[in-house]
């Protein structure tokens, strides 16, 4: 579903992204696990078109959506929910969820409506906040809205950054478990975390990165034995 | 002299909703791109000049009024095109410097068009002064002060009512998430400098039955149109129509009362008096914005 071939980002004179290649099947959920400075923010934000490669080619569906801009790469069916939720705080939870649809806002407004209950239903501690402002919810809300705003484009590629930060274990737990039930129904989640343990329970194919490469890649219990995986990311000791 | 202190209030706040129209528009580009619009009182000018050219040709002053509007805000969309959007990234003081460079552009143009004559446009009614407890109102006043209440409503009801305006404000809140659901702000960048031109236009054709029209009168407009924003805070579109009319009204009680040699010096003072007092309300706006 997704490609992407020697990718290469720059920030400035500071290559962020080096010679990076991935897939992601249709209908998977792939976690990228990685520590700071990694790379991974920026790997999203470049499939979002929030940055223009230097090198490499980006494929969806079968189309080039290399270079193209989030305006664009929205339409294409990706959307990508933000590291720091980005939600717009002095609008209301609706407007934010109705923003989400900005590109086919003019097409069925009723249809936008429905996508908005059926955003409810999926994310139910939303319900009746509907006119709230949406600074003034919780981190735990606002990340659930940030979901549900990023669901309203309609994407086949939901890419979430760092979902779980700074959050309580029950909310990661319910934000997880939306992630399985947005996976069955045919969504292909991209899902950056440093909360590994949580992301490994519901990951189908993981990828690691270290200074914009990915250094090991494998299912969820191929990363889990992986010793050195266990000692950079779980918290285990070395063994060999 | 109770009837001079009115109809310099009057005056005042003619003067005023004038300064808060050029206000508004600058608070709203402002807002939306990041740009301090310094050509905004060009954008007045040109209206102006432009409505006396047409009005030349016999047309009623309606269809004038909104030609002029429309010519003007094509004029500002394609300043916007060929100027701001292609220095896209650059800093706030880079933009700061092109807009200076459009306006000086702009009264160039105004002076190879239509000369260093003086102008004027015909009052949009007929009719002699409305009298209020002894002071003339001129009846073009009153077409202005339903400019500044128009123009009012018609901002509170596209940001507040229309799924645009929204989008809109959700771009001034927050950059990147409005790019991430596809909001194009380079559209927005456009729509923003094609309403200022737009409203520029309409302000430049209600004030020039009163103020007489000169191809040089933009700058001093468009310095008189800052400092009302800039009292206002610079973001804030209530805070704009309150810092023009204040301004309107204190230009008109000082040439008034004092001398009229401080009609213009008095919006420095109070520039530089906003300047000292609270210098985060204009200098810290301006940082704080990325374009």
């Amino acid at each position: 579903m997704l490609s992407i071939t020697n990718l290469g980002v720059y920030h400035g004179y500071v290559q962020a992204i080096n010679n990076l290649s991935l897939e992601a099947k249709e209908g998977e959920l792939l976690v990228i696990l990685g520590a700071n400075g990694a790379g991974k923010s920026t790997l999203l934000g470049t499939i979002a078109g929030l940055y223009r490669p230097s090198a490499g080619e980006i494929i969806f569906k079968n189309n080039s959506i290399t270079g193209q801009k989030p305006d664009q790469v929205v339409k294409q069916g990706i959307s990508l929910v933000p590291e720091k939720r980005e939600i717009f705080s002095s609008l209301s939870v609706l407007d934010n969820l109705m923003l989400g649809a900005f590109h086919r806002y003019r097409k069925d407004k009723s249809e936008l409506m429905n996508d908005v209950k059926e955003i409810m239903e999926l994310l139910p501690a939303l319900k009746g906040r509907e006119r709230d402002q949406a600074g003034s919810l919780s981190g735990g809300l606002q990340q659930m809205l940030a979901i549900g705003r990023g669901l309203m484009s309609r994407p086949t590629l939901l890419m979430l950054d760092e979902p779980s930060i700074g959050l309580a274990p029950l909310v990661v737990r319910e934000i997880m478990s939306i992630l399985v039930l947005l996976k069955n129904k045919g969504v292909t989640i991209i899902l950056v975390e440093q909360n590994t343990k949580s992301a490994l329970k519901v990951a189908d194919s993981v990828l690691v990165m270290e200074r914009g490469g990915i250094t090991h890649s494998g299912n969820s219990s191929d990363i889990i034995a992986d010793s050195l995986i266990q000692e950079a990311y779980l918290g285990k000791a070395h063994t060999n | 002299m109770g009837e001079q202190l009115l109809q310099l209030l009057l005056t005042g706040l003619t003067l005023g909703s004038i300064y808060s129209i050029i206000a508004l528009t600058l608070v709203t580009t402002f807002n939306v791109t990041g740009i301090l619009n310094l050509a905004q009182g060009e954008f007045v000018v040109i209206g102006a000049l432009i409505a006396v050219s047409l009005q030349g040709t016999g047309m009623p002053m309606a269809v004038v009024f909104l030609v002029s509007v429309i010519l003007v805000g094509i004029l500002g969309g394609l300043l916007e095109r060929l100027t701001i959007n292609r220095a896209r990234g650059a800093s706030s003081l880079g933009m700061l410097i092109i807009t200076i460079g459009l306006s000086i552009s702009l009264r160039g143009l105004a002076l190879l068009i239509w000369g260093t004559d003086t102008y004027s446009l015909p009052a949009f009614s007929q009719g002699g002064s409305i009298m209020i407890g002894g002071a003339a109102l001129n009846p073009q006043s009153i077409w202005i002060f339903a400019l500044v209440a128009v123009t009012l409503a018609g901002l509170y009801g596209f940001f507040e009512h229309t799924f645009w305006g929204k989008a809109v404000k959700a771009s001034v809140y927050n950059q990147t998430g409005a790019r991430l659901q596809g909001i194009n702000l380079n559209t927005i960048s456009l729509l923003a400098f094609v309403s200022a031109g737009g409203l520029g236009a309409a302000a430049g054709v209600s004030i020039g039955p009163i103020t007489m029209v000169t191809y040089d009168m933009g700058f001093m407009l468009g310095v008189k149109g800052f400092v009302a924003a800039a009292i206002g805070g610079l973001s804030n579109v209530g805070g704009a129509v309150i810092g023009g009319i204040l301004l309107g009204i204190l230009e008109s009680f000082s040439s008034g009362l004092i001398s009229s040699g401080l009609k213009d010096a008095i919006s420095i003072i109070i520039l530089l008096g906003v300047l000292l007092i609270r210098p985060e309300g204009i200098i810290g706006a301006i940082r704080e914005r990325k374009i």
